[in-house]
């Protein structure tokens, strides 16, 4: 039957009330002064022309009647291509509070149209999932009271940093030192890492303010703070700067960016901090990185060796990947040889039921240099959705599990083990990362938190903003397009760096000093942890409390 | 927290002397227990052989203690000496004690040839047979079996257990004692949580307690060397480590101090050996202690120590005079162990500092952690 075309509803049309958001405007304030329209990043706002109708009393005639009013105004466009992300940038930049956009309380039915010309939903942040964590509702209760007196947090000496890179045993150490034999190299880091970010994600903008803070903090502050690139390369200025010493270089399964760190070898100052090869990412395990063709700049392709504006699809497995002991073994092996044995190697995986066969791979493999899990609540500039959402392994027990695998080697010492993955999530960055430290990391990495804390990111578990991956980053932190990411002020970004590290340093030493703790990382300090879960305590063996 | 007390001296003495500086500073403890460790033994009524192995524990039971008598006997262990304390009456509140024993055996004949590891071997091995033994009924504690060794541990005041076995009465002297005064109650109460700790002829004592307990008890554990077993006490891990240090890794007794409370980074940089120092705490981390605490240990060769952690938050004090040494947690203690010393010579280690009285007890050695480390290796 041919359907009737009176009504202009189509089986894709929405109305405000459908949208994840819905933009409050209040005519009377607004000025038409057309800022908030034009830093929408979705156009999901514009100026419309709309006709009111005023009513007409004619008292001495009367005559009731209508007049008619036309103005120009804000709407909102109900389309899912212009649907609004709630990024609040019209708010921020209205000079007179006069629009707002408030999350939508109806059903959300955008969701069932995220498959647009069979598409589905590709998006930048992590798992949508809000409410406490596991790690948020982890107490530190081992309180040292009359037996051994808390420290002062403010007064006493602190250690932490934390060691990245192949420890020997001790007997092997002194073999090996009187011997004359390899000792592998090793860093000593602040235990909050920078995770890996790209250079293809992050704007240049944003990427030279986090270089400026971390070497702020190293070089000012004492923190040594290091930072990890993520698949994609490294500016080449930086690789033959003396800040290459604060940056960890991963290689992916793309290769991305190797040929200019290759080329720049020769040239470099210093060592780099590490290297990380990405084998699985928290966010979209089993999947390679993307970076979406919208972010495929002239600058990147030419740091990544690629024509410009076409998608970059990593492939899901390094093309070498046989078996674990040949693929994982040679590549650790050619890199740290690459560098001369100088500079720790190490694998970064998503977090899994499988990690701990992996890591008793690389318990054999002298050249590895520790091992980082990413937990599915791990962020990324660009996934698919149900990636995001629903694949992968919480990182707690993961962490756990390959700690206490280690403990009983009596290994624990010697491959450190990273964490990362909704580290900071609801803003409980030092609380998430000391959490995990005492359940056996030797350290934590974090990108999410990074990019809330230093630049504003506006991304959150609601769905707010989450459009990395288009490159129309509100705030530029994750576009390439000059005139989005020209509004960071990279001088800003590294003060907030600063501010961000000093103040988790304190947190770290308000949470080390009540447990008696100064001289070393609490690292697998379990017995100071406690949860109100029974199922949660007994998993990771710490203490039901309540 | 509790109080500690050592005195070394050329002459032996009586353990008694020791439990004077004890009740001296009754104020710091609580008198829940009373941990001794003598060494250079002396008995009233035997001509004792310093090679012969002595057992030290109690028998809670009869059937423990014939269990403990025809073990040792089926090992191949001839008994040289069974010392009986003269029990003074009604003095210990416990009431499962059938025996407290001291006893000297004769290594067995397969033993006669072997060398110095494998003897020593093989007392750690019986000596943690027995506590196994021990542990099934409840009913036998061992808390030493070592050449010219001897260890008593009991519940209540240092004063009135040192009564109740009479050891003013001149039945044991040594030339070396070391005393705790109060049962670990960080953990359970239990008679192997009192310090002082001993493995394979080495031995210390604590008072604070050891925060980093649980991660470096996980590591000593994955070490998988038999005599790292019991940890009812955070502080036995001390024992451990200075164990681990100077047996397993062969390192010399100044390295103790850098293993536990290694030096920072800024400080290594200005160290001679700081390159090597800076490898072996990367490689000991796991080995860090934490929390406030005293060491007071002694080895094999009567050698004593006495180091303290990185902040110093425990008081320590050393005096004395050639020929006997006293260390103590308080002045009074060590004034009550030696008062016709000159005091204006005692001295407070500070963080750096380790405290060696060698086995000639001529003098003090006082060894800073930023002074040159004591190995060619390491140069």
């Amino acid at each position: 039957m041919v359907s009737t075309r009176s009504i202009s509803v189509t089986p894709g049309s929405l109305t405000y009330s459908d949208l994840p958001w819905i933009i409050e405007h209040r005519e009377d304030r607004c000025t038409l002064c057309g800022r908030c329209t034009s830093v929408c990043p979705k156009e999901a706002i514009h100026l419309s022309h709309m006709r009111q109708r005023v009513p007409k009393l004619d008292v001495f005639s009367k005559k009731r009647g209508s007049d008619y009013r036309n103005f120009t105004g804000i709407r909102q466009r109900t389309t899912m291509a212009n649907s609004c992300i709630g990024c609040g940038m019209c708010s921020m930049v209205c000079p007179n509070d006069a629009i707002v956009a408030v999350p939508g309380t109806n059903e959300n039915r955008t969701l069932f149209f995220e498959n647009q010309k069979g598409e589905p939903n590709k998006r930048g942040g992590r798992r949508n999932e809000q409410g406490a964590t596991l790690l948020d509702r982890i107490m530190f209760n081992r309180i040292s009271m009359l037996t051994d007196p808390a420290l002062d947090a403010g007064r006493h000496e602190f250690s932490i940093t934390t060691t990245l890179g192949r420890v020997l045993s001790p007997e092997d150490y002194l073999d090996h030192k009187i011997n004359g034999g390899w000792i592998p190299p090793t860093r000593e880091i602040f235990p909050f890492v920078i995770g890996s970010m790209s250079f293809g994600a992050l704007s240049p903008n944003m990427w030279l303010g986090l270089l400026q803070g971390v070497a702020y903090c190293n070089e000012v502050l004492g923190i040594p703070v290091v930072m990890c690139t993520g698949e994609g390369g490294c500016p080449p200025w930086v690789l033959r700067s003396p800040y290459l010493k604060y940056i960890i270089l991963q290689i992916a399964s793309g290769y991305f960016g190797w040929d200019e760190i290759i080329r720049a070898i020769p040239e470099m100052q210093c060592d780099p901090a590490a290297i990380e090869i990405k084998y699985g990412q928290g966010a979209k395990p089993g999947d390679g990185g993307l970076l979406m063709w919208y972010k495929v700049s002239k600058l990147i392709a030419r740091l990544r060796g690629v024509p410009e504006g076409v998608d970059l699809p990593s492939p899901p497995v390094h093309q070498t990947l046989y078996s674990i002991e040949e693929s994982v073994m040679k590549m650790i092996q050619t890199l740290s040889t690459a560098f001369n044995h100088k500079v720790p190697v190490y694998p970064k995986i998503s977090a899994s039921t499988s990690a701990k066969s992996v890591l008793n791979n690389l318990v054999r493999n002298p050249y590895a240099a520790g091992l980082m899990v990413d937990g599915i609540d791990g962020g990324t500039g660009a996934a698919y959705n149900v990636s995001l959402d629903a694949t992968g392994h919480p990182v707690a027990s993961c962490i756990r599990e390959c700690y206490l695998d280690l403990a009983a080697q009596g290994m624990q010492n010697e491959i450190p083990i990273f964490a990362a993955g909704g580290i900071g999530k609801n803003g409980n960055v030092a609380q998430n990362g000391m959490a995990l430290i005492m359940l056996g990391a030797s350290g934590v990495h974090i990108g999410k938190y990074i990019m809330q804390a230093t630049a504003g990111c506006l991304g959150n578990e609601k769905n707010r903003c989450n459009v990395c991956n288009v490159g129309i980053c509100p705030k530029g932190i994750t576009s390439q397009n000059p005139k989005l990411y020209r509004r960071l002020d990279p001088d800003l970004v590294a003060e907030r760096v600063a501010d961000t590290f000093m103040s988790i340093k304190t947190e770290v030493k308000k949470i080390m000093a009540p447990l008696g703790r100064s001289q070393s990382l609490p690292i697998g300090m379990s017995d100071a942890l406690g949860i109100a879960d029974k199922d949660a305590a007994e998993r990771l063996e710490i203490k039901y409390v309540c | 927290m509790c109080r500690l007390a050592l005195k070394t001296a050329n002459e032996t003495f009586s353990p008694y002397e020791v439990l004077t500086a004890m009740e001296a500073m009754k104020e710091g403890y609580d008198g829940s227990g009373l941990g001794l460790l003598l060494r250079g033994i002396e008995f009233e009524d035997f001509k004792y052989n310093p090679r012969f192995p002595i057992l030290s524990g109690i028998a809670h039971t009869e059937k423990a203690w014939q269990h403990l008598t025809s073990y040792m006997e089926d090992r191949g262990y001839e008994l040289k000496y069974d010392h009986r304390y003269h029990m003074g009456p009604n003095l210990i509140k416990a009431e499962d004690r059938f025996r407290y024993f001291l006893r000297a055996y004769r290594m067995p004949e397969r033993f006669r040839d072997k060398g110095a590891e494998e003897r020593e071997e093989e007392m750690m091995k019986t000596r943690l047979a027995l506590r196994k033994i021990g542990e099934v009924h409840n009913d036998l504690t061992i808390f030493s079996f070592w050449p010219d060794v001897v260890m008593i541990k009991e519940v209540g005041w240092p004063m009135q257990v040192g009564d109740a076995l009479c050891l003013h009465d001149g039945q044991i002297k040594s030339r070396v004692c070391m005393a705790q005064g109060r049962q670990n109650t960080n953990y359970g109460i239990n008679l192997y949580a009192c310090h002082p700790f001993f493995i394979q002829g080495i031995a210390t004592m604590t008072n604070g307690e050891n925060t980093a307990f649980v991660p470096i008890k996980e590591w000593l554990l994955g070490k998988k060397f038999p005599g790292y077993v019991g940890y009812h006490s955070d502080s036995e891990v001390f024992a451990h480590i200075l164990h681990y240090t100077l047996k397993q890794l062969k390192l010399p007794l100044e390295a103790y101090k850098h293993v536990i409370t290694p030096l920072s980074t800024t400080e290594l940089e200005k160290h001679p050996q700081g390159d090597f120092l800076k490898g072996l705490r990367d490689v000991c981390r796991r080995l860090i202690i934490d929390g406030p605490n005293a060491v007071i240990g002694t080895l094999p060769d009567e050698t004593c120590l006495l180091v303290m952690d990185q902040k110093k938050l425990r008081p320590a004090i050393v005096g004395g005079h050639e020929g006997t040494w006293a260390i103590a947690s308080e002045i009074c203690g060590v004034d009550a162990m030696i008062p016709d010393r000159d005091p204006t010579l005692d001295f407070q280690p500070m963080r750096e500092h380790t405290v060696i009285v060698p086995p000639d007890r001529k003098e003090l050695t006082i060894w800073s952690q930023h002074d040159p480390f004591p190995l060619p290796q390491a140069a």
